[in-house]
């Protein structure tokens, strides 16, 4: 699914991901928990392709293809998806609209007609019910006056309807209260399927609690200094980041 | 420039489509302008004595006046006397009277522009005036109208068949000696619409002009008057195109509204001028009066503009609240690119008691643009219990346009209640690229945006021209990102 081989970043001149090595297979959860600053959100934004970042080594392989060399929304089209951490407001363009030229435009990319309709708002009245969200959702101007637990289901409604293949989650638990945690984690699990994949960026282990991972990196000064099963985020969680901060100084 | 500011200016850099030149005879008076050329206007358009004295009483007034400087936009002083004042397509002496006596080349053109002018092929419930540089060329649906009582026509026919209601309304709303461009407008105007619904009326169709400038080195000085007698109701919509020139052309128009008592009219416009090319080279110079009177108790005058084109747009359709509950409502898009400028808003005169009004505007500025909101509302003594609520909000695209605001509020009645509220916003990069993420090209997230902030507008529009306001949105705004 994806191959990141000794990939650098930077934000200018300074160097943010400093050589990072990956391999995720379809179906695999993969959660990267890091200390802040650690150049988590970094690796998702450079995986979906915001601008404002620069690859100085490495590649990442989606696919069989380049991924760093698609646009941000041939990416989309292709079936990377990332759930972002802020969600942003836009007035006067309601959550139907987006959401169906969403679907549109990656149908589009893959020869499919535009979809109908009434098989569309049949479609999307299942996932709303499927995250417990209100209908009245949909007509809303996407994310505006929206909660953050509202905006991070939103996203997450996005992901159930676009059914991307490669899911990245930007601190996906950040801002939500244990309720709307429970909700937002039911959403993912039940999108979980062999040929779907999921990384998690995180700063806590409770999100884990909820979506258990097959694998945990964790993520420090642009490298992933340890790698492990879940177990390994509960150490964490006990220890805190600070010993393989430290190890990997003395190392 | 970050890679998504880059796109935004690509975006905005799209070609006008409506810039085809028709080829035709016409009929030109030579570039210039004197008491001469007028009295030959009036003859060539077989006026009444009335009409060429007003014209000339006109002209005497403007060669006093000064071009005004307070706008915020900058040009070169217009030439007067280089502009051609009339130019028609050559045609029989009594003009056309059905659609088989007009030039194919007009109808033509007209077709191109998305205006069938055959009764047939064209939306139904619809009316079209369409005027092509200083001539009305065909006026549908006549006789519906005329079986409704409603007068729909030229205004240069409405000069010779109904001179009792043009010495009576025109000039009432918009005097000859108003502003300069409207001076000039009274003296040299050519043609437009004339539009009476009589009284308890609601007329059975949407009603419209469509103005085409053609003709080079000519200005096209319109004339609209719409009456609305008592408790009858009307829509009217104007669109407007040209063709593509490296010379500024001058479109001078004036439209009065008269609503009398519990009369409504409801008066859209998709203004999509020639707006110069990507360097500011040509492009129309749209100097324009529209003022409503809402002479009788209950009447309601609703102005939704929604403007995309002109090099220059100066232009600030009011509404007059004479009679008491009288209904003042401005509901404005107006977008500017590349070397665009607009300086375009609204007046609300408060002065029947319990008058009440709505302004809601809406400016889009790309590329080098400047747009500009200004907008007075005011309230008299005698205007008890006014109403007024303004809503002012500006979106920026890019980094190299402006959006400047200048409400002025005079309020001389302390019961009166007046709200003032002005956003400006930035479509901004992590809009643009949470969009991308899902899936949506630049182009489609820039234009969802566009559309989306001016929703309140266009779901003032008729139905019809709500979609077309939507896509002409997009267009202007393509290469605007990229």
């Amino acid at each position: 699914m994806l191959s990141i081989k000794n990939l650098h970043v930077s934000v200018g001149d300074k160097p943010i991901l400093k050589g990072i090595n990956l391999e995720i297979k379809p179906g695999e959860i993969h959660a990267i928990m890091g200390p802040n600053g650690s150049g988590k959100s970094t690796l998702s934004h450079i995986l979906s392709g915001k601008s404002g970042y620069t690859v100085t080594d490495g590649s990442a392989t989606y696919q069989g293809k380049d991924l760093l060399d698609m646009a941000p929304e041939i990416r989309a089209r292709e079936g990377v998806f990332l759930a972002f951490q802020y969600p942003v407001e836009i007035p006067g363009v309601s959550n139907v609209y987006l959401l169906k030229a969403a679907l549109n435009s990656i149908r589009k990319h893959h020869g499919q007609s535009e979809v109908d309709a009434m098989d569309f708002l049949t479609l999307v009245k299942g996932k709303v019910r499927l995250l417990d969200m209100d209908e009245k959702f949909l007509y809303r101007a996407v994310n505006e006056g929206f909660s953050g637990g509202e905006k991070k289901r939103n996203e997450i409604l996005q992901m159930a309807i676009l059914e991307p293949k490669l899911c990245i989650l930007d601190e996906t638990d950040s801002g939500l209260d244990i309720d709307a945690l429970k909700i937002v984690s039911e959403g993912v699990n039940s999108l979980r399927s062999p040929d779907r994949s999921f990384v998690m960026v995180t700063h806590y282990q409770r999100l884990l609690d909820y979506i258990k991972p097959d694998f945990v990196h964790v993520l420090a000064h642009g490298q992933i200094v340890k790698s492990g099963g879940p177990e390994l985020a509960l150490e964490l969680e006990e220890k805190g980041y600070s010993w393989l901060e430290d190890a990997e100084a003395s190392a | 420039m970050s890679a998504s500011t880059q796109e935004i200016n690509n975006l905005i850099n799209q070609e006008y489509k409506q810039g085809f030149v028709t080829e035709l005879e016409t009929t030109t008076f030579l570039p210039g302008l004197d008491e001469d050329v007028i009295s030959k206007l009036s003859k060539i358009k077989n006026e009444p004595e009335f009409m060429l004295e007003y014209r000339l009483k006109a002209f005497r007034h403007w060669q006093t006046m000064k071009s005004p400087e307070w706008a915020f936009v900058k040009f070169d002083p217009i030439d007067y006397q280089a502009i051609s004042y009339y130019s028609a397509p050559k045609r029989k002496e009594d003009g056309p009277k059905s659609l088989d006596e007009i030039d194919p080349q007009v109808l033509e053109a007209y077709k191109k522009l998305g205006i069938p002018l055959d009764e047939q092929e064209r939306l139904a419930g619809v009316a079209v005036d369409a005027v092509f540089d200083s001539v009305s060329v065909a006026t549908t649906f006549k006789g519906k109208l005329k079986d409704a009582g409603v007068i729909f026509c030229p205004i240069s026919e409405a000069l010779r068949d109904h001179p009792e209601l043009i010495k009576e309304y025109l000039g009432s709303v918009v005097s000859h000696t108003d502003n300069y461009f409207a001076a000039l407008n009274a003296a040299v105007f050519t043609d437009g619409s004339f539009v009476y619904i009589p009284k308890g009326v609601r007329c059975p169709m949407e009603l419209s002009t469509y103005f085409r400038i053609n003709a080079a080195n000519t200005g096209q000085f319109e004339r609209t008057l719409i009456i609305a007698d008592e408790g009858s109701h009307v829509s009217y919509l104007e669109g407007c195109t040209a063709p593509m020139r490296d010379e500024n052309q001058l479109h001078a128009a004036v439209v009065e509204l008269v609503a009398m008592k519990d009369a409504v009219i409801k008066y859209s416009t998709v203004q999509n001028w020639y707006p110069g090319d990507k360097n500011g080279l040509g492009g129309i110079y749209n100097f324009v009066t529209k003022r409503a009177d809402c002479r009788g108790e209950n009447s309601k005058v609703s102005w939704t503009q929604v403007e995309t084109g002109s090099a220059i747009t100066w232009k600030y359709p009011s509404c007059v609240l004479t009679g008491d509950n009288s209904v003042g409502e401005f509901y404005s898009v107006a977008l500017t690119n590349n070397y665009q400028q607009a300086d375009t808003g609204t007046k609300m005169i408060h002065i029947g008691k319990n008058t009440r009004s709505t302004i809601v505007s809406k400016g889009i500025s790309a590329g080098k643009a400047q747009n500009t909101y200004r907008g007075l509302v005011k309230v008299l003594k005698s205007a008890e219990n006014a109403r007024n609520y303004t809503q002012c909000d500006s979106l920026l695209v890019g980094d190299q346009c402006g959006a400047h605001t200048f409400p002025y509020i005079e309020v001389k009645q302390p019961s009166a209640q007046v709200e003032h509220e002005a956003t400006t916003s930035k479509i901004s990069e992590d809009q643009l690229f949470f969009c991308q993420q899902r899936g949506l090209s630049a182009e489609d997230a820039v234009s969802m945006i566009v559309n989306g902030f001016c929703k309140e507008v266009f779901k003032e529009l008729p139905m019809e021209f709500a979609v077309e306001a939507q896509a002409l949105l997009g267009l202007s705004l393509e290469g605007s990102v990229g």
